[in-house]
């Protein structure tokens, strides 16, 4: 079942890519997307499963021998299982967009997508750390193909090269971490190392781990990693940014967070701070660097720098509530971010332009779209019931209980200024409020081809859908609870050894949630009263002036050259070293 | 065990940072990048050696016989494929630069808002 997951997106992608061209595009259409619809129903099933017991698959029959393993597991535990459904569920979305959006493309894009869907399932549900590296580099050379999809704009170009040199790079260090680790245990195997990992050198373990977590954190975009985030997301076609911000960068906190309990667990104990340092950074950067944005698409991008950033606290609190709200969070942010997306794609196709100024008071008759951006906004200020919400006031509360009282005013600030930004857009481009004019006049390629007289409906529906349903993820019930126990099972690092080396038991003491308190309602109702006063600012008042050298420092600091972007990569991994050591 | 595998694999890390830090011209980053991930390969096969041990090719030796570490010479191969993509990629991407901005010099590309 779970192979199957995996390998029908694969077989028809070769299938497409081969004989595709000689298809009509609406056919390739109904293959692709009954595929992933395929893959779809597949991983509900296996979630379905994996609530009851988590399931684990040796491929091709090699199941390890006396805690010895030389096969590769998969393991369907309820938070990979439901992070593989997400990856799923937004290709699905990002598909039905592409059917009237991406009217030029062949059928090769359609097979990079089953492709890039199936890289990203592996990725998440393989319990082998290598076999991770080898999914993680196909789903980023997939997505460096992706984003360079339009080879003729020179922008274009330049940023999926950038993509591409710093993920490699930060691939390539993540390797060395594996190799020290094999060289220590023997082992690929996350639960087999961890079993082996207990009374090793110390400095040892901790620079593998420091080692591993770079080519993660690179995909996570966390700073001082981040720059090649915003220069990919730019470019690259919208249905593609959809599965981008929606969930490949977030896959890089869930890798550091499944290595860390399944391996380390407890054997690196400057992990917490270390974590809960860069996280904060990058809110706090991505957040500033939202505001300053006038292109939709880089502004959306440094939000998601911001969200990631606050995630990766979430998961830096290293327990079991806390990462049950980042997860949730994880899920809301998904849905926003890919409606906000779309409903930026609608844009660009009906005025080829995405800048802010220029599309002054452009919107008024796209309702559907400023509806998104305006959902979208309140929902990334973090307005209740939404997953944002839900996530948010959880995590504080673990926070809270951790002595970690200044996690929540992060939070605040971090969606204070990204939906404060959102809500800029929405003001400035769906109602014409502010001064009009300013524009740069850049013209971009519609993505589309010849212009459409009227939106049409799988260009509006998936990104209605999909704001409405994570504005709305606060209400569901009983999905809270499921976090809850994913969570539960996903911290229990004896459990996950146990099971997936000798098939023994894996309970979780799953504890209940609760983000409707005081403090989590206040929380939500103060971010949405700073990101109004930050979208009302923001439309008049352009930055003080004593803050403008920090900003243009910042600016020069994300040049689009690729060596420096390498510097700073080098210098985070020694940073993030040097805090694992002394914290 | 000696350490000089090991210290010989984070110099040509470092190497190849240098490199691309440094780099005038795209097609030199992907080739010093090429090079950061040859550490790697120095790393494995360092990892994996057993003194005194031959080939594990069990065609003509004892299955007992002292050999050096399969696994990572497996992992060393795969590492190199994941190169030869990545690379070859990376380097169409660059001609693509050259031919639409007119430039491979990093320091020309700058403005990319």
């Amino acid at each position: 079942m779970v192979q199957a997951a995996i390998a029908a997106p694969v077989l028809i992608a070769i299938m497409l890519a081969a004989g595709g061209r000689r298809l009509p595009r609406p056919v390739v259409d109904a293959v692709a997307t009954g595929t992933i619809l395929a893959v779809t129903v597949l991983l509900g099933i296996v979630l379905a499963t994996a609530l009851r017991h988590p399931v684990v698959t040796w491929l091709g029959g090699w199941p390890p021998r006396g805690g010895v393993s030389v096969g590769i597991p998969l393991v369907a535990d309820p938070m990979s299982a439901g992070l593989a459904l997400l990856v799923a569920v937004l290709t699905l979305a990002a598909l039905v967009f592409s059917w009237r959006y991406l009217v030029e493309v062949q059928a090769i894009y359609h097979a990079l997508m089953l492709l890039f869907t199936a890289a990203m399932c592996a990725f998440v549900l393989t319990g082998d750390l290598f076999d991770a590296f080898v999914f993680f580099e196909l789903m980023s050379v997939i997505a460096y193909v992706l984003t360079g999809y339009k080879a003729e704009e020179p922008r274009t170009v330049h940023g999926a090269l950038n993509f591409g040199v710093i993920n490699s790079l930060g691939a390539y260090v993540t390797l060395m971490g594996i190799g020290l680790l094999y060289a220590r245990t023997g082992q690929l195997n996350f639960a087999a190392m961890g079993a082996r990992l207990p009374g090793q050198d110390h400095r040892l373990v901790t620079v593998a781990f420091a080692l591993v977590c770079t080519g993660f954190l690179v995909k996570a975009a966390t700073a001082p990693f981040h720059f090649w985030l915003a220069d990919a997301h730019a470019v690259a076609p919208t249905p593609v940014c959809v599965l981008f911000s929606g969930v490949m960068v977030e896959l890089g906190v869930y890798a550091i967070a499944r290595t860390y309990w399944a391996t380390f667990a407890g054997a690196v104990p400057g992990a917490r701070p270390a974590l809960a340092f860069l996280g904060v950074v990058t809110a706090l950067l991505g957040g500033v660097m939202c505001v300053l944005q006038r292109h939709v698409k880089r502004l959306l991008a440094y939000s998601t720098v911001s969200h990631v950033g606050v995630i990766l606290l979430g998961v830096a609190a290293l327990d079991h509530d806390s990462l049950a709200g980042a997860a949730y969070y994880l899920l809301g942010h998904a849905g926003v971010k890919s409606a906000l997306f779309i409903a930026a794609g609608t844009l660009l196709n009906r005025f080829e332009t995405l800048d802010e100024r220029e599309l002054h008071g452009r919107g008024l008759r796209l309702r559907a779209s400023g509806a998104v951006f305006l959902v979208g906004g309140l929902g990334l200020a973090g307005v209740p019931p939404s997953g944002l919400w839900a996530g948010k006031a959880v995590m504080d509360e673990a926070a809270q209980r951790a002595g970690w009282w200044w996690a929540a005013p992060v939070g605040v600030v971090a969606s204070a200024l990204t939906a404060g930004a959102v809500l800029r857009v929405w003001l400035r481009v769906f109602r014409g409020v502010g001064p009009s004019g300013g524009g740069t006049a850049e013209h971009e390629d519609s993505e589309t081809g010849p212009r459409m007289s009227r939106l049409p409906w799988t260009m509006l529906t998936p990104g209605v859908i999909l704001a409405g349903g994570a504005v709305l993820l606060g209400l569901i019930p009983g999905l809270l609870h499921g976090v809850s126990h994913a969570a539960g099972l996903f911290v229990d690092h004896d459990g996950y050894v146990s099971a997936v080396l000798s098939g023994g038991a894996w309970h979780a003491a799953s504890a209940p949630l609760h983000p409707w308190t005081a403090a989590g309602l206040v929380g939500g109702a103060a971010g949405v009263v700073l990101a109004a006063v930050v979208a009302v600012l923001g439309l008049h008042q352009p930055v003080p002036r004593i803050l403008r050298p920090v900003i243009d420092r910042l600016r020069a600091a994300h040049s689009g050259h690729v060596g420096e972007y390498a510097a700073w990569l080098t210098a985070g991994v020694a940073l993030f070293g040097l805090l694992l050591f002394t914290a | 065990m000696s350490h000089l595998p090991y210290l010989a694999a984070g110099w040509i890390l470092l190497a190849g940072i240098f490199g691309m830090v440094t780099s005038r011209n795209l097609v030199h980053v992907v080739v010093c990048l090429s090079v950061t991930q040859s550490a790697t390969y120095v790393l494995l096969l360092a990892i994996g050696y057993r003194k005194g041990g031959t080939a594990p090719v069990f065609s003509d030796i004892k299955p007992t016989g002292k050999v050096v570490d399969p696994v990572v010479q497996a992992m060393t191969l795969t590492d190199i494929v994941v190169n030869a993509t990545a690379t070859a990629l990376l380097l169409a991407l660059a001609v693509q630069v050259a031919k639409r901005r007119g430039t491979i010099d990093p320091d020309e590309l700058r403005p990319l808002e």
